[in-house]
């Protein structure tokens, strides 16, 4: 088990190098870089720009650019806002904890419903109630994420249960330990509930499936023949049969999740990467675009390493292959 | 309904959205530009059938807006003024297929309007803007899945086909590319290209990055497929009577890899027309004034737009039947490698 998690993570950490690279390969070959804006400002002479360009060793060529970029990944700073004027590190993590807390909520939420409720689908799918999930999953899935954020921000406007954007109230700062846990919580509900609807049905229908496919092993038939419970049968005997499939989904549902909380960040003004990312874009500030870029990758690693060691608990052929 | 059925009529409603969207200008009664700064955020203008009387009129008319209510600040019809709804009639000039033309399906005769859906800021017709709009949005969903799957599917097949070296360079690469969430994979690319362009440049950057960003996942599953597709005893049988490669692979190989492509396009063209959308509406793809359904949900953004005016969602939900045929027609195809 040790020895298979150390392989994951030096796995993981392989391709974080490699995401690193290619991510700061594709950035740099941009055309233009911040300093080139500048140029437009009749205040700001060629040479000026010339020597910040210099200063910031973006006359470099691009190998030396990366090592100096990778150096500054190892001492933990990210590299270099220009906009900002400061390391990127500081102004990634505490957004990267905000996206954190979004989507670790949202993935919890959407599997601790999907899982029952996928089970209990595929236990009666040829029944109404299996028809009903049918239909209402395939339009939450037509739905596109932009008009669901949307729709429960208008929700949030017109009936004022819950804030219309943001983390935390006005007054956050002075509130108990308990007030200000309440207070990000009921500001995490709408934009949570966005991320658990847009990856809810897909999960549903993996689950579904996947469950379904080993309802007709014949050691479910044995168990119900021996008068195992039909609850305790599925639950107990069938899921843990039919997890292999939903952990590698469940690295696929974080990257899922992820995506689509950049953008339902930018509509309900969530203070995490997405907002931040898309003002690096527009300023053309690269590293600042890079910071939340290994970010995410660095969550869905740590995801995929989260999600190993549920398999290893949860299937037992997997722990007796490794004896 | 079986799900063979219900792909046929999702083939239908396909068929008839993309051939609106395709003859957008004549569709339209407004070009897609044309601004009525006078009439920001006018409601849909009602048709109606009956008059003032209690006549019926088979032909649909349409009442002018009265000029003291809009003096007012008001959206008002003018009873007294009835306008009758034209067809064929001449507007302005469009053009399909490098064919100009200037004749619209329909319209209304001056200062009356004819807003089936509405007016956006700038009095601009949301109609004709939702066709305009959808008609690029369709468009580089198509091609940038065009993109993505022939890039896979080379890939993928000559990493199935020859294996060794090859094989592993491309599935490390693939990898790569997955370990990235591809929304953030997608902003990355972007944040590489230049920021100021116009909308026909826009519109192929936008299909280039979603096209080339997602080449993995169906590379990933053609080589699967083909892994197993090349040990066929009859492969092996016409390997042994001497056959080309090229000739294995187009004759044995890649027949076998149809239905998952066809497959894999259904599910990945609504995924695509989603990513044009977000990326527009973010600014960072097809920008104003040119229509493209992204950036004109951005409108939403504002609060007096997302609570008022209900007609600025249309763009947003007309993407619903679309993406729920696209659904039922990746149900209806043979599936393969992918779950139900």
């Amino acid at each position: 088990m040790t020895r298979r998690l150390v392989r994951r993570a030096a796995h993981g950490l392989a391709l974080l190098a490699g995401v690193s690279l290619l991510s700061f390969v594709l950035v740099e070959l941009a055309p233009g870089d911040f300093f080139g804006e500048m140029r437009l400002d009749p205040r700001m002479s060629e040479a000026t720009v010339r020597l910040l360009r210099e200063r910031h060793g973006l006359d470099r060529p691009l190998h030396e650019r990366y090592l100096r970029w990778a150096g500054s990944l190892l001492r933990g700073e990210l590299g270099f806002s220009f906009a900002y004027g400061q390391p990127v590190a500081p102004l990634v993590w505490p957004r990267a904890r905000n996206t954190l807390v979004l989507t670790a909520t949202a993935t919890a939420l959407a599997w601790s419903v999907a899982v029952p409720l996928g089970v209990w689908w595929a236990a009666r799918r040829r029944r109404a109630a299996g028809h009903a999930l049918s239909a209402l999953t395939a339009l939450l899935l037509a739905l596109p994420d932009l008009v669901l954020a949307f729709a429960l921000l208008l929700l949030a406007v017109r009936t004022g249960w819950f804030p219309a954007g943001g983390m935390v109230s006005l007054g956050h700062e002075g509130m108990t330990a308990a007030g200000r846990l309440g207070d990000v919580l009921w500001h995490l509900a709408l934009p949570a509930t966005a991320l658990v609807l847009g990856v809810l049905p897909v999960l549903l229908r993996h689950v579904r499936a996947a469950v379904a496919a080993t309802l007709h092993e014949p050691f479910v038939l044995a168990a119900r023949a021996h008068g195992v419970p039909e609850g305790r049968l599925l639950f107990r005997h069938v899921l843990p049969a039919a997890a292999n499939p939903l952990v590698s989904l469940f690295g696929l549902s974080l990257a899922g999740l992820l995506s689509m909380s950049l953008l339902v960040e930018v509509v309900m003004s969530w203070p995490g990467l997405g907002p931040l990312m898309l003002e690096a874009i527009l300023a053309r500030d690269l590293h600042l675009v890079l910071g939340p870029v290994l970010a995410s990758t660095l969550f869905l690693v740590c995801g995929n390493l989260l999600a190993d060691v549920l398999l290893v608990a949860a299937d037992p052929r997997i722990r007796a292959e490794e004896g | 309904m079986s799900r063979r059925r219900a792909g046929r009529v999702a083939l239908a409603v396909l068929g008839a959205v993309h051939l609106a969207a395709l003859g957008a200008g004549f569709l339209a009664p407004y070009a897609p530009l044309e601004q009525n700064r006078m009439l920001p955020y006018a409601p849909p203008t009602p048709l109606r059938f009956v008059d003032a009387d209690g006549g019926f009129h088979l032909r649909p008319f349409v009442y002018a807006l009265s000029e003291d209510a809009l003096d007012e600040g008001r959206y008002e019809e003018d009873r007294g003024r009835a306008v009758p709804v034209r067809f064929l009639v001449h507007g302005a000039p469009y053009s399909i297929a490098g064919l100009t033309a200037r004749v619209h399906l329909f319209g209304v005769e001056e200062p009356a309007g004819l807003f089936l859906l509405g007016t956006d800021g700038v009095g601009r017709d949301q109609l004709s803007r939702l066709l305009h709009g959808a008609r690029l949005s369709l468009a580089a969903g198509l091609l940038a899945t065009l993109l993505s799957l022939g890039l896979g599917w080379l890939l993928g097949t000559l990493a199935g086909f020859y294996g060794g070296w090859l094989d592993a360079i491309v599935m490390r690469g693939a990898e790569l590319f997955l370990a990235l969430p591809w929304l953030y994979l997608l902003f990355a690319v972007r944040a590489a290209l230049p920021l100021h362009v116009s909308a026909a440049q826009a519109f192929l950057m936008v299909v280039l990055v979603i096209g080339l960003v997602d080449w993995a996942r169906p590379a990933r599953l053609v080589r699967g497929l083909v892994l197993s597709a090349r040990e066929r005893n009859y492969v092996l049988a016409a390997r042994g009577f001497g056959a080309s490669d090229l000739y294995l692979i187009r004759r044995h190989i890649a027949p076998q890899t149809v239905s998952l492509v066809l497959t894999q396009a259904a599910l990945l063209v609504p995924q695509y027309i989603l990513a044009e959308v977000t990326l527009s509406f973010l600014g960072l793809g097809v920008s104003e004034p040119a229509p493209s359904l992204g950036n004109m949900l951005a409108a939403l953004q504002q609060y007096h737009v997302l609570v008022s005016y209900w007609w600025m969602w249309v763009p947003g939900l007309a993407l619903v039947p679309v993406f729920l045929a696209y659904f039922a027609l990746s149900q209806a195809l043979p599936a393969r490698g992918e779950p139900a």
